[in-house]
């Protein structure tokens, strides 16, 4: 195998691209030519090769890059990873979970030794070689969520469970679509969900916390969730808001294609041992449109998805602006021939 | 998705006579490898094969949640129900393989606590082995008052003593010890959570105790651990699939409608969870409602059944399976 991991930019100058091969595994969200929400979520187990899907923690040629990009994140404001005083043992239940799916799914990259609670962990990519203690927070240079989290590519929202309810009590938060660990920290599902339209009334969030409480270990599950990006840009924070919103406004006819990007979140939840608590990983992949559309298929159903949807959809997802514009270059994408089902890209 | 799909191959290393009512079964996996990591208050669904039936009980895992190369289950011999604990009295033993499940925890501690306060009468000391385990390794506060019914019948207060000193307590019944909770409760520092685990009688007292000393609900947490119950049999059509099936009287509805082939979602099968919850279409009778989680107006409207532990007495029942 072998990854040709990229060195590339998610600010300033955005040299971030994706290889063919990686628009080829691009996990397109969108199985018929409409969207409305649901409560889409099915088993998180390995799948099809060559896919997002083909490990439980994917690993791809933006790995090394995004790792950097968080580290920068956290460099100037290190509030992006958080963890209430009773979660540290969650964290240790991640840093576990982590990094045995990664020894296993990539053994190339990262090697586990294990003797009882003296740990050795290499990981190729990022050059680290560290010895610690299991359970000793002192045998680590950061906290277990935090150091394992510098490691894996996407946010992680950790959840506590009680009360018959979760409780975004930690979580490494850097690569958003505009919402705030530090603001939401200690809020419960209903709280942290409370701005999102139409679902409530829909009883979605009803629904979908009776089935995340009742998820078990070795059975995790997952979503997909989309929005958009001007710029591939990771972080897009509400603390950061006034580097990136005024973004919004720079879209026009001739750089739909290369500024518009279609920002796909694999949503994750996993059941944690020791502690009980939901692990929620929100896994971001990016993909311009000039990217997108060397799929017709995507071309044509992107086009049909985005000129449909609800107001209140794009103004949650804060596309308002520049909707018309991407609708109007994606309609010369689409030749109105009928799409195939499924998400794949023919 | 499907719950408790998630099965565990496993044989029977040791079997071992606690007293006279209780047997400890030691579980290890069948390729030797470690079984999954679990926190304390878990259980396990053990899988009788009995003939040609098939029993699925929900056990809390005892052993420490630190070593997991087996699970324990203690097992109370109870001779008037349905079988499941006269099977593994007198049929498992050393060698036997059985299915297990992952582990589920419907009993979780609350990791906040400033201190961990817990009330255990006779078999429901179980869950507390395995919390106790976990927050010594963890230099946890943590408090144990656990009522029996004579020295004998005492499983473990023995090894928890050795193991915990005077952090445990021991009530015997027959020598008149009893535990003073509206005292015990009066003198908990803020922060303090309460769980309980024992005979329904034991958990309303405790949940009823605090209530009145003004303790919140979110700080108060028990687990019934009531198994379901033999009835008359009776007859139910599964309107859904389109067949009639027969509860005899030694099954669960659950069960009988898992050996007509269907596969509903479940995880305490003590009618806690609220995962198999089942509309009822029609129905002609009488509910025996023996659940904890549905409402009272629900019961009264006749219009839910948790099949797992609710019988029926009556002409009909149509339910949408």
């Amino acid at each position: 195998m072998g990854i040709n991991f990229k060195q590339e930019t998610f600010r300033d100058d955005y040299t971030f691209r994706n290889s063919p091969e990686q628009i080829r595994r691009f996990p397109f969200p969108f199985h018929e030519d409409g969207y409305m929400y649901s409560v889409n979520i099915e088993p998180h187990v390995p799948t099809r090769k060559n896919s997002v899907f083909e490990h439980l923690f994917d690993v791809d040629e933006h790995y090394v890059s995004e790792m950097r990009d968080r580290a920068i994140v956290l460099a100037e404001d290190p509030l992006r990873c958080q963890s209430l005083p009773h979660m540290t043992l969650a964290g240790w239940d991640t840093l576990e979970l982590l990094m045995t799916e990664k020894a296993a799914s990539y053994p190339d990259l990262f090697t586990l030794t294990r003797d009882g609670d003296k740990w050795h962990w290499i990981n190729r990519p990022l050059g680290i070689d560290d010895h610690f203690t299991f359970g000793d927070t002192a045998t680590l240079p950061y906290s277990p969520l935090e150091y394992i989290t510098r490691q894996s590519q996407g946010d992680f929202a950790v959840c506590d469970q009680r009360e018959n309810n979760l409780w975004m009590d930690a979580g490494m938060v850097t690569t958003q679509a505009d919402w705030s660990l530090d603001f939401d920290i200690g809020m419960n599902f209903f709280e942290w969900h409370a701005p999102v339209p139409l679902a409530h009334e829909m009883g979605v969030f009803t629904r979908a916390l009776k089935f995340l409480t009742s998820i078990q270990q070795g059975q995790p599950a997952r979503r997909l969730n989309w929005t958009m990006t001007i710029n591939p840009r990771l972080d897009t924070s509400p603390e950061n808001f006034h580097k990136w919103g005024t973004d919004r406004a720079t879209v026009t006819p001739e750089n739909v294609g290369q500024k518009v990007h279609l920002r796909v979140e694999v949503q994750m939840f996993f059941r944690l041992p020791r502690s009980n608590a939901i692990l929620f990983p929100i896994r971001c992949y990016l993909i311009s449109m000039d990217e997108l559309t060397t799929s017709p298929k995507w071309a044509r159903r992107f086009h049909r998805v985005l000129r449909d949807l609800p107001n209140e959809l794009a103004e949650y997802k804060g596309l308002v602006r520049y909707r018309p514009t991407v609708v109007e270059w994606l309609s010369k994408r689409d030749d109105g021939a009928p799409t195939s089902p499924g998400f794949g890209p023919d | 998705m499907k719950s408790g799909s998630n099965r565990i191959e496993a044989v029977v290393t040791d079997v071992v006579t606690v007293n006279d009512l209780v047997k400890r079964f030691h579980f290890q996996r069948v390729d030797g490898g470690l079984l999954p990591t679990f926190s304390g208050g878990a259980h396990t669904v053990v899988e009788m094969r009995d003939g040609d039936r098939t029993r699925l009980n929900p056990y809390s895992l005892m052993s420490s949640p630190l070593d997991t190369h087996d699970y324990t289950i203690s097992v109370r011999r109870d001779d008037v129900g349905r079988g499941g604990s006269l099977f593994m009295h007198n049929q498992v033993k050393p060698g036997h393989r059985m299915i297990i499940s992952n582990p589920v925890n419907l009993f979780s501690l609350d990791l906040r606590a400033r201190k961990h306060l817990m009330i255990a009468g006779g078999i429901g000391i179980t869950p507390f082995l395995a919390q106790t385990s976990q927050l010594a390794g963890r230099g946890g506060n943590f408090e144990l008052h656990y009522s029996v019914r004579n020295e004998a019948l005492a499983s473990y207060a023995d090894v928890l003593k050795q193991r915990h000193g005077k952090r445990v307590n021991i009530y015997r019944d027959d020598h008149e010890e009893r535990l003073d909770l509206p005292t015990l409760l009066a003198g908990q520092p803020l922060g303090t959570h309460l769980y309980v685990c024992g005979p329904s009688g034991m958990i309303d007292w405790v949940r009823k105790t605090a209530a009145d000393a003004g303790w919140p609900v979110e700080n108060v947490h028990y687990e019934h651990f009531a198994a379901p119950q033999p009835g008359k049999p009776f007859e139910v059509t599964l309107a859904v699939s389109g067949i009639g099936i027969h509860v005899g009287e030694n099954e669960s509805l659950l069960e009988a409608i898992e050996t007509a082939g269907l596969n509903p979602p479940y995880l305490c099968r003590g009618g806690v969870c609220g995962q198999c919850e089942t509309n009822v279409i029609s129905h002609d009778g009488k509910f025996l409602h023996n659940d904890h989680w549905l409402s009272d107006e629900d019961k009264a409207a006749g219009c839910k059944i948790m099949p797992c532990v609710s019988r029926f007495e009556g002409k009909s029942l149509v339910l949408e399976r």
